[in-house]
């Protein structure tokens, strides 16, 4: 297991937490078949929960085949041509989506253009340091009522809460990023008589892609945290988290769960996508 | 803008192509070099020896321009150095971080001509002859972590030579190789020069090295405020070959003159 | 020196010089805030100017009311992460120490991260009501993450030498456990703790802010919210969240140096504290 933070929480960016470093010290005992263990102990697990679940009979936790289905229904029953989403689904899981993409993408770039910006100069980062430093501590969900104020309930409230929580990350791993380029390939570059958007294309921005790449998971974590959350905000009208939001006042907890367990796929698909980018842009050029 | 070959005159030339007058560097307090003064010709291939610490990256850094002297002057083809000058090359010791890893071979090399204003189809070209050149025809499409260190610090070598540069400065640039690699890229190095006739200023530790190299032998006190001590010409012939070269009576003279130098015994004991 | 050994990669400023720089950046950033709010740029009640704000931060902390709704906050985010550390710690420990279970866990795990904590928010409202066990129930379980994964790497990370050592002398499994790989993994359960710490903030505001009723930073804010003209109480509130946020940090990474004053990066943080 990584030592970094889960999907669901922020703030690896600072660097006085223990790296990941290269793998130096490795277990010494190696497990058999590890993939083939892994789906056995969840379809065991799932299994377990189901047997349990028609035991008891709990409303609380309905058994894993109700959801299933349940997820099927609410979203998944529709025409073909519509790539069998119903009309709940374009309707909640699509704008979801979007809001969701959207920020993120404004927060990427954003976050890569102010922090090479900032990284670039000592000046530059010394003085934006602690306000930054500052940005980065505020828990996001706070600050979603300011922008309840500001742009009041809709989808430009959603996109900017996401956009203005999930910046940071990027933003600050970039500017370390930049600022720990390696002094003798600056040279190189200055011997080489690069200009400065070529030392940047060339040099500075391919050896921060890393450092980027991590303030980009840890992101794309918080956008989908402040996706969820100004969702579940009343006064929204639909998305993931409205229909999650909706069944808890119905105490519909079989929809609720189906709204959980599709949560937990898109962000799994999400940063399985995100890692496939990292692997294609870096590659096993990291092992230098 | 390319340059004609020089001719190989040792120790004369009518072009001066590298000048220092009474260079001196430190950093704070801490003197570092004191009163260089040095003029080299075109054509020639000058080492710098010296003990560790005495500065001669110091003073190869300062004449590419990457720090600025403190005192005296540099000036390269009649022109001060403030900056890095353009005809310049310089090969570092460490190919592993010089060499950027996220390009392919061809593109490193290739990097320093996008100031030329060729277009990407001749600069591929240029990059492909300088390797051949090199010895590494079959590696432009790969990265330089995939080479072994002999071949990165050849496509280094290539990155350097494929703008012609009137003058090449190396920092020990074999000195994280092994003995049989270093022997081979110091021929390659005697080849280089003996056809395209570039100035080099050749930094390095190894005293062997210097001379089986070099045209000229400067060496460098030990710090602080390193001195040059010792100016010696290298009359061997100009073709030199590991075995028969190294095991001439000259070249023994002229090693021992320069290891008594380097540490420090004075020019003649008997 | 300067690029010549290559081996320090952050050319730092002058200690001073970036204090003085920090300060300045920060007067600035409050300058721009005061100047674009009163010069009408945008609806004042929209963007207070920043100096109201703060003024109304300073207020409130002579509030009693705001201060006890504080207090019940960093009640529930203690004990949330008290609880998280009591459930994470031995189990990583357990995941650490024997790879098979380790690997068994690891697909129920993956499945579990992307799930953003909020998310369980609804459903444990409707298992456990909307007080503070809701709370302290959501704040546990998001915090349990850090502070597992890092206990486990932080287990792998222990040196072999010194477990081999200290068997070859003959001491029990307990033994090595408690002498060679605890304090090793100390250093990374200590961070995984401080990134659980502002984890459990968020999770502790959010959850607050959507009660919609009783007491704590993420309600004040709330109401703030619905009230008329209340966006300065909103900004204010979020000035508190950040110095909060700060504080923790802040408390933890100097206990971290403290109590670990041997890891690397602590090392390096010394060495360069005291070079300059």
């Amino acid at each position: 297991m990584r030592g970094v933070t889960k999907g669901g929480d922020p703030r690896n960016a600072d660097p006085a937490a223990p790296k990941p470093p290269a793998p130096a010290s490795r277990r010494s005992r190696p497990t058999p078949h590890p993939v083939l263990l892994r789906w056995l102990v969840l379809v065991l697990a799932v299994g377990v929960w189901e047997l349990v679940a028609r035991a008891h009979g709990s409303v609380y936790f309905p058994p894993p085949d109700r959801i299933a289905r349940h997820v099927h229904d609410l979203w998944f029953d529709g025409p073909a041509r519509h790539l069998f989403l119903t009309s709940a689904a374009v309707a909640d899981i699509l704008p979801s989506l979007g809001r969701m993409a959207a920020g993120f993408l404004l927060a990427t770039v954003a976050g890569i253009v102010l922090g090479v910006m900032v990284g670039r100069s000592r000046r530059a980062y010394a003085l934006c340091n602690p306000v930054l430093q500052f940005a980065r501590a505020v828990p996001p969900p706070a600050l979603v009522p300011v922008f309840v104020v500001v742009f009041s309930f809709g989808t430009p409230m959603q996109i900017a809460s996401i956009a203005f929580s999930a910046v940071w990350p990027v933003l600050i791993n970039t500017a370390a990023g930049v600022r720990n380029t390696d002094p003798l390939r600056l040279d190189v570059a200055a011997v080489l008589r690069l200009n400065t958007a070529e030392r940047l294309w060339f040099l500075v921005l391919p050896s921060a892609l890393p450092r980027i790449f991590a303030g980009l998971r840890l992101s794309l974590s918080l956008s989908l945290i402040l996706m969820v959350f100004s969702e579940l905000l009343p006064g929204t009208a639909n998305g993931i988290g409205f229909t999650l939001t909706e069944a808890q006042t119905r105490s519909d907890l079989l929809t609720v769960w189906a709204a959980l367990v599709l949560l937990g796929v898109l962000g799994y698909l999400l940063n399985t996508g995100l890692l496939a980018v990292e692997k294609r842009l870096i590659g096993r050029e990291r092992a230098v | 803008m390319s340059h004609a070959t020089r001719p190989q005159e040792h120790g004369q030339g009518t072009d001066r192509v590298l000048q220092l007058s009474a260079v001196g560097q430190h950093y704070g307090d801490h003197r570092v070099l004191h009163d260089i003064t040095l003029t080299v010709p075109a054509g020639q291939l000058l080492c710098v020896v010296g003990p560790s610490g005495c500065g001669k990256s110091t003073l190869l850094r300062t004449i590419a321009g990457l720090l600025p002297a403190r005192e005296g002057t540099i000036t390269i083809d009649g022109d001060p150095v403030t900056g890095v000058p353009d005809s310049l090359a310089v090969v570092f010791q460490d190919y592993g971080r010089s060499l950027f890893p996220w390009l392919t071979v061809r593109d490193n090399v290739a990097l320093p001509l996008r100031r030329r204003g060729l277009a990407r189809a001749e600069r591929r070209a240029e990059a492909d002859r300088i390797l051949d050149r090199v010895g590494l025809s079959g590696a432009a499409r790969r990265h330089p972590w995939q080479l072994s260190g002999g071949m990165q610090q050849r496509v280094a070598i290539a990155r350097a030579l494929v703008c012609r540069p009137t003058l090449l400065l190396m920092d020990e640039p074999f000195g994280s190789l092994d003995a049989q690699t270093r022997e081979d890229l110091e021929d390659l190095l005697l080849e280089v020069h003996r056809t395209d006739g570039t100035t080099i200023v050749f930094v390095t530790h190894d005293i062997d090295e210097s001379v089986y190299v070099g045209d000229r032998v400067v060496v460098l006190s030990p710090g602080p405020g390193s001195k040059i001590v010792l100016d010696l010409p290298v009359p061997l012939p100009g073709r030199r070959d590991q075995i028969a070269t190294r095991g001439l009576p000259e070249f023994v003279a002229l090693r021992a003159e320069v290891g008594r130098a380097v540490r420090g015994k004075g020019v003649q004991e008997t | 020196m300067r690029g010549l050994s290559g081996a320090a990669p952050v050319r730092a400023l002058r200690g001073r010089q970036e204090l003085w720089l920090g300060l300045l950046g920060v007067l600035l950033a409050f300058g721009v805030c005061e100047a674009v709010s009163r010069a009408g740029l945008v609806r004042r009640s929209y963007l207070p100017p920043a100096s109201e704000v703060l003024a109304r931060a300073f207020e409130l902390a002579g509030d009693s009311v705001f201060l006890d709704g504080i207090g019940v906050t960093l009640r529930a985010w203690a004990l949330g992460l008290a609880l998280a550390c009591a459930i994470a710690v031995p189990l990583g420990l357990l995941l650490g120490s024997v790879p098979l279970v380790d690997a068994a866990a690891r697909a129920i795990v993956e499945l579990l991260r992307p799930l953003p904590s909020v998310a369980l928010i609804p459903l444990v409202s409707l298992l456990l009501g909307s007080g503070t066990e809701t709370e302290v129930t959501l704040i546990a379980y998001a915090s349990v993450w850090p502070i597992l994964f890092n206990t486990v790497y932080g287990l792998g990370e222990a040196d072999p030498l010194a477990k081999d050592t200290l068997r070859a002398f003959g001491f029990g499994r307990l033994a090595v456990l408690l002498r060679a790989e605890l304090p090793a993994t100390a250093p990374f359960i200590a961070a995984g703790i401080r990134i659980s710490a502002a984890v459990a903030l968020i999770l502790a505001v959010a959850t607050e802010i959507l009660s919609g009723f009783g007491e704590g930073l993420g309600i004040f804010i709330a109401q703030a919210g619905l009230a008329t003209d209340g966006t300065r109480d909103v900004l204010a509130g979020v000035v508190w969240a950040g110095v909060l946020g700060l504080v923790i940090n802040g408390v933890l990474v100097w206990g971290e140096r403290r109590l670990f004053p041997w890891t690397p990066e602590h090392r390096e943080a010394a060495r360069q504290g005291a070079g300059r």
